[in-house]
Parts: C-alpha cells; sequence; structure tokens
C-alpha cells in the first residue's frame, strides 16, 4: 500500500470542478427569492424622492385602507419600539425609517406589508408624505464649507458636517524628505462613487415564531454570524433563538455585509404580524441605498531624487460617506486600510491625512471587492507612481524597479507600519513585461505616433493586506476577526464540513474539500460543506475582503490536523505500536520500520466508533477557530495596452497582461476565475462604472440603463500568468485572490490612457475615463476632474 | 388549474381584473389566472414554482431573467404573463430531464462558466437560443449574442469557452478546452 494520490482525490491544486455547479446549472439553486414558507407576506419599502428634507407629517390610512394590506411602518411606528435607528458598523448611528428628515435620495420612509408584493407597492404608492425640501450637499466642498447646512443634526455634539480627521505616519520625517528632494510630483485624483451590483438584489425572510420565540431570518448576508449578533444587539432578543440562514447568494462583492434597514423592518414587521415577511429589494432600490463604495478625493505627492528612488509620500484624502458613516469596516483605523498604498516600495518617510464627511448621498462605504479602501489605496499609489515616472522621465517599469521592496528584504515593516512578509515583486514584474513584449510595443507605440495614431501601455504593481484579521487590529462590534471550521468524520470515512464563512460563488463547497483532502488523504468528493446557517456552522466572521482563504481556509488546514492527530493514536492502538513509531503518509499511517504495515485514515475512522483505545473519548469530530498571525501579502502586476482614438476619446483595450502571485493555489481553475472577475470590475470602473449626482441629490445611476456594466461584448480577454510565493505564516501557504484584479487593475487601464495621452500634456482624467472626457482632455490640453457638482448657497 | 395565488382578500377581487391564460411551459400545458399586469417571471417563479428563471433588474437590462418564447430569448421580467398566452415558454428546467444535462450544462460547469450561478439561467436560455440557429458561432458572435445578459463574477472569457464548448459537443466533436483568445 501506498499514499493516495492527491490530485485524483481532489486535492491541493487540482482544478476540480465545481460541487456547488451541480444546482445552480439546473436552476436548482436556493437565492432567498425562491423560498417561500406558509403564510408568507410581502414589504415593500417606500423611499425618500428628496435628497434632503424635513418630513412634516406622513399619511398612511390610504394604505391601510387597500384589501390585502395587513401593516403600514413608520418611523413612528419603529421609533415606538426603540427601532428608528439603529448602529452602523463604524460605531455611528443609521435610521431604519425615516422619523425627523430625510438624508439621501432613497431613504426609507415606510414599510407596507401586504398578501402579495404587488399589493404592498400599490399600497406604497397612496402613502402621503409632506415633505419640506432643505439646501442639499453632493460634495466634500461644500459639506466643509463655512455655514454649510448641518446635515447630521439628529447627533448631540456634532456642530459640523466632518466625521473624522484622522492621520498616520511621521511627519516631521516627511516633511524632511520633501525638502530634500530633488522633484516633488504631485496630482489629485478622484475616486468616483461605484456600486458592487450582485445580480441578485438585497433581501430577507424574516419568520418569528410566537409559539418557540424564535426568529429565523433568510437573508443575503456574507456574515450570517455578525448579523444575529446584531439581531441580538439591536432587536434584543436572546441570542440562542436567533437563527440566521444564509442560503445561496447571488453574489456580493460587500454589498452584502452591511445591515440594511429592509432587513430589520422585515424583522419588526414579523414579530408584529407573527407570520412570514419576505422583503425583496427591487434594482433601484440597490443602487440608491445600498452600500455604495469608494468616493474618495486624493491630493498626493511623491519627494523624488533624480536617480528614481522615492523619498517619501504624502496623502491627504477626503471621503465621501454620505448621510451616515456606516463603512463596513473593522480595522482600528478610520479610512480603513488606506495606508497600505506604497507597501511595495520601499520608501521611507509616508504621511496620511484621512478627513471624512457626511453628504446627502447613501450611505454604504463597503469594500467592493477590497479589503476596506485598499482598492483607493493602490489606485491612487499607481496613479501617483505612474505621474511621478512621467515626471522624472523615466521608464514605468524600471521606476517601479529600483523602488520595490527587494526579495532578500522580508519581512519589510512599511513605514505606515504593515508588515509585509513574501513576495517576488521584480519576477512578477519580469514575467508581466515579457508576456506582453514591453520593448516591442514601445517601439510600436513610437512607430504609430509617426502615423497620428495614439498608443499607450499602462502598469500596475502591488500587493494589498487581505484576510483580516489578526484579532489584535480587526473586529466588528468588538468581536475579533479570527474565523472557523469544524470537521466531523462520520463512521465510514465520509466528512462534513462547516466553516464560519460564507460563499457567494467563490466556490467554498469545492475548495474546502479539496484542503480537507490534501491534509487527510480523504477524497475531496466525501467531503460534504455546508455554510451559512448560525444553527449549525461554528462562529465566523464570514467572507469579505478575501478573508476565505487566509482565515477559514487556514481553520479548515487546522482542524483537519487536529482530526489526523486523533486519528494517529487510533492508528497506534490499531497497529499495536508506539505512536512515535508511526510515520504519516497521505491517507496513511504506517509503522516506520515496516512501511507495508499500516492502516488508512478511513479505517482510523471506523475504529473511532467502533474500535478505539481504551480511555480515548469515541468519535472523530474536532473543531477549529483560527486567528492568523498577519494579513496575506499577495503581489500581482498588470499590464495594458491601448489604443485612443483621437477623433471620438473612444479607447480600446488591445491586451490585458496579469500576473499573480498569491501564494499556494489551492485550484486553480477557480483562482483563474476570481482574477478575472476582478479583472472586469477593473475595466468596468476605469471604462463606464459610476454613480454620480445632480447638485438637487438626484442619484444618476439608479437602473442599469444609467448605471453601466460591463457586457460580454466590450468585456476584453485576458492573458493570465502565475508566480508562486507561499505564505510564510498560513499553513498551506495560500494568500488571499479574489479582490487582487479588482485592486490593482484599475490604474493599469487608467495609465495606458494617460500614456497613450501624454503628448497633449494631459496628466489625469479622472475615472471612469469616458470618451467625452478623453475627447475634452485631447480638445484642450486640460485635465479632466469626474467630481460632482458644487452648488455654493 | 393553477391559481396564481391561492387566496385572494375579500375585496380585492372585486377590484382586480384577471385573466386566464393557457402557456406551454417545458412542454407541458399550464393554465392561470392572472392579473393582467403580471410579469412573466413572477408567474413562471411565484406561479409554476420555477425558480430557475431569478430577476436582477426589473429593467430588461441583466438579463438572468431570460427564457425562450417560441423559441426566442425574452427577458420575462418586463413580459406580461398575459402576453404569453398561446405561447411555448422554456426555462432553465426545461433544458434537460432530470437525470440529464444539455450540452450547455455541461459546457458550463466543465469551463467555469458560473460562480454564483445567478445570471447563469439566463446565459444558458441565451446561449441556447445563439446555438438554435448558429451552431458554430465565432468568439465574437457568442460575445454579441449575449451581451445583453450581465455577469458581475466571470469575467465572460469562461462563459465564452462554455458556449464553445456545448457547441463542439452538440456538434458530435471533442470537447477539449475551447480556447479563447482574446
Amino acid at each position: 500500500m501506498t499514499a493516495v494520490d492527491e490530485v485524483k482525490i481532489g486535492g491541493m491544486g487540482a482544478s476540480r470542478r465545481r460541487v456547488e455547479d451541480n444546482r445552480f446549472i439546473r436552476g436548482k439553486g436556493n437565492y432567498v427569492d425562491d423560498i417561500v414558507l406558509p403564510g408568507m407576506l410581502h414589504m415593500e419599502i417606500l423611499r425618500s424622492p428628496l435628497a434632503h428634507a424635513r418630513i412634516r407629517s406622513i399619511d398612511t390610512s390610504k394604505a391601510w385602507a387597500m384589501p390585502g394590506v395587513r401593516l403600514v411602518l413608520t418611523g413612528e411606528t419603529m421609533a415606538a419600539r426603540n427601532l428608528a435607528w439603529m448602529p452602523t458598523l463604524s460605531y455611528d448611528t443609521q435610521a431604519v425609517l425615516a422619523t425627523d428628515k430625510v438624508r439621501f435620495q432613497g431613504q426609507e420612509v415606510a414599510c407596507v406589508i401586504a398578501d402579495d408584493p404587488y399589493i404592498a407597492k400599490d399600497a406604497c404608492e397612496a402613502i402621503v408624505v409632506d415633505y419640506e425640501p432643505l439646501p442639499v450637499i453632493v460634495n466634500p466642498t461644500q459639506s466643509m464649507a463655512e455655514g454649510a447646512p448641518l446635515i447630521r443634526d439628529d447627533k448631540e455634539n456634532q456642530s459640523d458636517n466632518v466625521i473624522y480627521d484622522w492621520e498616520v505616519g511621521d511627519k516631521a520625517g516627511t516633511d524632511r524628505a520633501f525638502a530634500e528632494a530633488d522633484l516633488v510630483s504631485k496630482i489629485e485624483l478622484h475616486y468616483p462613487r461605484s456600486h458592487p451590483s450582485p445580480i441578485e438584489c438585497c433581501g430577507s425572510i424574516a419568520d418569528f415564531n410566537r409559539a418557540t420565540s424564535k426568529l429565523t431570518v433568510y437573508l443575503t448576508t456574507q456574515a450570517p454570524h455578525i448579523i444575529r449578533a446584531a439581531v441580538a444587539l439591536v432587536a434584543e432578543l436572546p441570542e440562542q433563538m436567533i437563527r440566521i440562514i444564509s442560503p445561496d447568494i447571488g453574489g456580493g462583492f460587500g454589498n452584502k455585509v452591511p445591515v440594511y434597514p429592509g432587513y430589520v423592518a422585515s424583522i419588526l414587521a414579523s414579530i408584529l404580524l407573527e407570520r412570514p415577511v419576505k422583503w425583496i429589494e427591487d434594482r433601484t432600490g440597490n443602487l440608491i441605498s445600498t452600500g455604495f463604495a469608494r468616493d474618495v478625493y486624493l491630493q498626493g505627492e511623491l519627494a523624488l531624487r533624480r536617480d528614481g528612488r522615492i523619498l517619501g509620500v504624502r496623502m491627504n484624502t477626503t471621503a465621501d460617506h454620505g448621510a451616515f458613516f456606516s463603512d463596513a469596516q473593522p480595522s482600528k483605523f478610520k479610512i480603513g486600510l488606506m495606508h497600505s498604498a506604497f507597501s511595495c516600495y520601499d520608501i521611507p518617510n509616508a504621511h496620511l491625512v484621512a478627513r471624512g464627511v457626511y453628504t446627502n448621498k447613501a450611505p454604504g462605504g463597503v469594500a467592493y471587492r477590497c479589503s476596506f479602501r485598499v482598492t483607493e489605496a493602490m489606485f491612487f499609489q499607481e496613479r501617483m507612481v505612474h505621474a511621478a515616472a512621467d515626471d522624472l522621465g523615466m521608464d514605468q517599469a524600471e521606476f517601479r524597479r529600483v523602488n520595490f521592496v527587494r526579495d532578500d528584504d522580508f519581512p519589510h515593516r512599511t513605514s505606515w507600519g504593515f508588515l509585509t512578509d513574501s513576495g517576488q515583486y521584480g519576477k512578477c514584474l519580469d514575467v508581466g513585461l515579457e508576456a506582453v513584449g514591453y520593448q516591442d510595443f514601445l517601439k510600436e507605440k513610437e512607430e504609430a505616433a509617426k502615423r497620428g495614431r495614439l498608443l499607450g501601455i499602462g502598469i500596475s504593481t502591488m500587493t494589498e493586506p487581505l484576510g483580516a484579521g489578526n484579532s489584535r487590529e480587526y473586529d466588528i462590534l468588538g468581536i475579533k476577526m479570527f474565523d472557523s471550521a469544524e470537521l466531523k468524520i462520520h463512521m465510514t470515512g465520509k466528512a462534513l464540513l462547516r466553516t464560519g464563512a460564507k460563499s457567494q460563488g467563490q466556490g467554498h463547497e469545492t475548495t474546502w474539500a479539496q484542503i480537507v483532502a490534501h491534509e487527510l488523504g480523504i477524497p475531496a468528493e466525501d467531503v460534504l460543506v455546508e455554510e451559512g446557517d448560525t444553527d449549525t456552522a461554528p462562529f465566523g466572521m464570514g467572507t469579505y475582503a478575501s478573508r476565505s482563504t487566509p482565515v477559514a481556509g487556514a481553520a479548515v488546514a487546522m482542524v483537519s490536523r487536529k482530526i489526523r492527530a486523533k486519528a494517529r493514536k487510533i492508528a497506534a492502538h490499531l497497529l499495536e505500536i508506539s505512536e512515535e513509531d508511526i510515520e504519516w503518509e497521505l491517507g496513511r499511517f504506517y509503522v516506520r520500520s515496516q512501511p507495508d504495515r499500516g492502516v488508512t485514515i478511513q479505517e482510523c475512522a471506523v475504529a473511532a466508533y467502533s474500535n478505539m483505545p481504551d480511555g480515548m473519548e469515541p468519535g472523530l469530530e474536532n473543531v477549529a477557530y483560527y486567528d492568523p498571525p498577519n494579513l496575506t501579502w499577495p503581489f500581482a502586476c498588470y499590464i495594458v495596452t491601448v489604443e485612443v482614438d483621437p477623433q471620438t476619446g473612444v479607447w480600446d483595450v488591445l491586451r490585458m497582461v496579469a500576473v499573480d502571485d498569491c501564494g499556494v493555489r489551492i485550484n486553480p481553475m477557480i483562482v483563474e476565475g476570481q482574477i478575472m472577475g476582478g479583472l472586469t470590475e477593473a475595466y468596468a470602473m476605469a471604462n463606464m462604472q459610476f454613480i454620480t449626482f445632480d447638485d438637487e441629490g438626484n442619484c444618476i445611476g439608479s437602473n442599469f440603463t444609467d448605471y453601466l456594466l460591463p457586457t460580454a461584448w466590450e468585456t476584453p480577454g485576458f492573458e493570465l500568468h502565475e508566480v508562486v510565493t507561499p505564505c510564510p505564516h498560513h499553513p498551506i501557504g495560500a494568500k488571499g485572490i479574489g479582490e487582487c484584479a479588482a485592486v490593482g487593475g484599475p490604474a493599469a487601464f487608467v495609465n495606458a490612457v494617460m500614456d497613450a495621452v501624454k503628448g497633449s500634456g494631459v496628466r489625469n482624467i479622472d475615472m471612469p475615463v469616458l470618451p467625452d472626457r478623453v475627447y475634452e482632455a485631447l480638445q484642450t490640453g486640460q485635465d479632466v476632474s469626474g467630481a460632482p457638482p458644487v452648488r455654493m448657497a | 388549474m393553477t391559481s396564481l395565488f391561492q387566496e385572494i382578500t375579500p375585496g380585492a377581487a372585486q377590484e382586480i381584473p384577471v385573466r386566464e391564460i393557457t402557456v406551454m411551459v417545458n412542454g407541458e400545458r399550464r393554465s392561470a389566472v392572472v392579473e393582467p399586469r403580471l410579469a412573466l417571471a413572477h408567474l413562471l417563479r411565484q406561479g409554476f414554482k420555477l425558480t430557475g428563471t431569478h430577476t436582477g433588474c426589473d429593467t430588461s437590462n441583466c438579463g438572468a431573467c431570460t427564457v425562450l418564447v417560441d423559441g426566442r430569448p425574452v427577458k420575462s421580467c418586463t413580459m406580461f404573463a398575459v402576453q404569453a398566452d398561446g405561447h411555448d415558454v422554456m426555462t432553465v428546467e426545461g433544458l434537460a430531464g432530470p437525470s440529464e444535462l444539455h450540452a450547455l450544462q455541461e459546457g458550463f460547469k466543465e469551463e467555469h462558466g458560473l460562480q454564483c450561478g445567478f445570471c447563469t439561467p439566463g446565459m444558458m436560455m441565451a446561449s441556447k437560443a445563439l446555438l438554435d440557429e448558429n451552431p458554430s458561432p465565432t468568439e465574437d458572435e457568442i460575445r454579441w449574442a449575449l451581451s445583453g445578459n450581465l455577469c458581475r463574477c466571470t469575467g465572460y472569457q469562461n462563459i465564452v469557452k462554455a458556449v464553445m464548448w456545448a457547441a463542439s459537443k452538440l456538434d458530435g466533436g471533442d470537447t477539449e478546452p475551447a480556447e479563447v483568445d482574446s
């Protein structure tokens, strides 16, 4: 007998086809809206048409009178139960249903619960709200101006619209670096407001059973256990009587982390009516009221030495958080991990000032396919680096290379305090340049320019922190950012694995089984994976910020090792030999001196229930909670080539080359799927995807006709390459990957367009780099800002 | 007869006009009494319990609700159920029998053409309409045919490969991974 073949059993490194696909391809997924409970009612939300207005009165009498209407909720109903406001994940408060005034267009004002969704919608239209319009603020410049109207007059001690003013880094040292610089490169950027827009909108079914006092909530949530804790705190219900079930989720991308007013209202409605209440958000509701992302302004400066070394970096950011500070981010840092910018470069001095303000826009600040504000950080970084190389007259690749942290310099402490632990930055860059044919393209570009054609190449290189925690620096509502896995090996050697994470398309049912296969030699197909039910899954913090593999995936490996340790004792008993004389090979223990004498893991499983050693607890089950010692630091190099049409401003992607180093890949097929998804979102950000507002606070981008998402037609093809530098602290050497491409990608596209139009003297066009913006820049030779309009009172 | 809503509140029945319709759904003749404003997607999901057809935008943009009506791809969230009266509707549940898979279903799994799975039924129905008309489409033809269906997870490259895989299988050819170069 020999060890089992890891590839054959679907272990690590196998591009195993996905288990979850079997139901999805048959239309047998089980999403929230697919669930029907006996006696279920339907809820719809009435939203504010105005961005800022005092509510004079709400008349719900016509709605109540409509046949089929069971309940109408307003802020007053909620307030009577102390539920008109709820805490946010950023220690602010957010209105559930408006009481005093509305603070953004689309804010929740009333809810109708009726026999069917059509009646509920009709009844919402029958509610009459008398609004007194107030001055509207859609821009941080207005928000911070002297005498600006106070948005959060509900808060004691809030005398202006500033949420926080926070700084990090060494100001004095950075000032000295700038004083000594040969050249200072400056740039101002806006990362526009965007929306994650998973194809499935948010929704809930609350089912309160008075007889058992149990509240079951089916919810589109990426983090069911956090929701359970939040419901226990907000609704003051006993935690053991709350069951959150996150069924199949039609994409999350950060949109499904926060607690939304619709969830809370549906829960209260179910408690009041003692019937299940379903709320399914429509697309406009999703776009105008749930977690937006980005909306950050930057003034960036790099202190440069003539030879290309960066001596210091200054970043001054202003974030537009909308009407409530509800960033879904667990770090102790006010602007998330913005100061993870420049982590791949060896820069001695850095200083960041971050300001956050309220405006009359939807709240959110979710980490859309990224760790908290890391997308903004890396975009700003790579746009600043691109501009600096141009200012120095240096080659883009060479400028990056001379400033990279070297391979032999790990662990490396960044000047903002992060500890990066591994990487081969120069090698990744080389692989990317080679793949794209860098030198040849530069020649081609020069030749094309002679004929009036505008070609450009853009590079983006970055390492980013993925996989929160550690628990020292990351928590949500005080709960530390660990994660968990529970493994039950049945008597027949088959297994059930549950984790505290929650897949929304990442393929956990497939990859977690591969980790078990790798650790125990049990075929992946023998391992059933379940997630998302707080009554059965071990407590975990959910899936976002690319933390599943770094944290829950690590827990899967650790619990497998606990199982193996017990199985070893059983093996010693079965082989009648001392434990010290036993060796492990995949799927099998054997006697060191007699390798052909051994027992399989499956034989140990049977024995755990039928023939355990004296004094041993029966069974082969365990649970592991994993608190990572550090974040994981994948590295990526993205290179894009474009051609810009000077007649129209339209730009086409010629090539898109991606080199990702996410450490050891568990399932290469799934990893590549994640990268291509991220690259598409990067392209979307650079090319079309943004939500803006007119000066009355009307959301321009409230449906998919106005808010553009890339289709199969315009999305470019991608060329993927890999470098593998294992994570030194992760049990299987893996790093996060789900978000790298969405984080590092946008700058590659924008840098490519900027390279193409460099001759015109333009240094920046804000995203999205729309054709009319490119055309305007080419015509005027001026930068084009994407900031929303300012109407000063 | 299938009635869409099991119970109608007294009073509502007199106010709301209803109409009886008959639709061939996945080869089966089905009847329902519906409000004229009822969307076909809702008839399929709530009325006929065929929840494989998803709704993602309510404005015909995302294509998650794509079904075939008389063989042509239609966004069922913006077609009224009454418009389907007397017509033939195919949903994802009709692609293959209970223990079988259509080549497209196999292709999507084989080429990792889905992640969260929410857009997948609509994608496959739009793909079926394409392959019924054009059994060996080029990459551009596939991308164009699917340009009314949004996917947020995959970046489309593997969806294109999945359709090529299915085309190849339906053609009786080999089903080696398709090469997509742009």
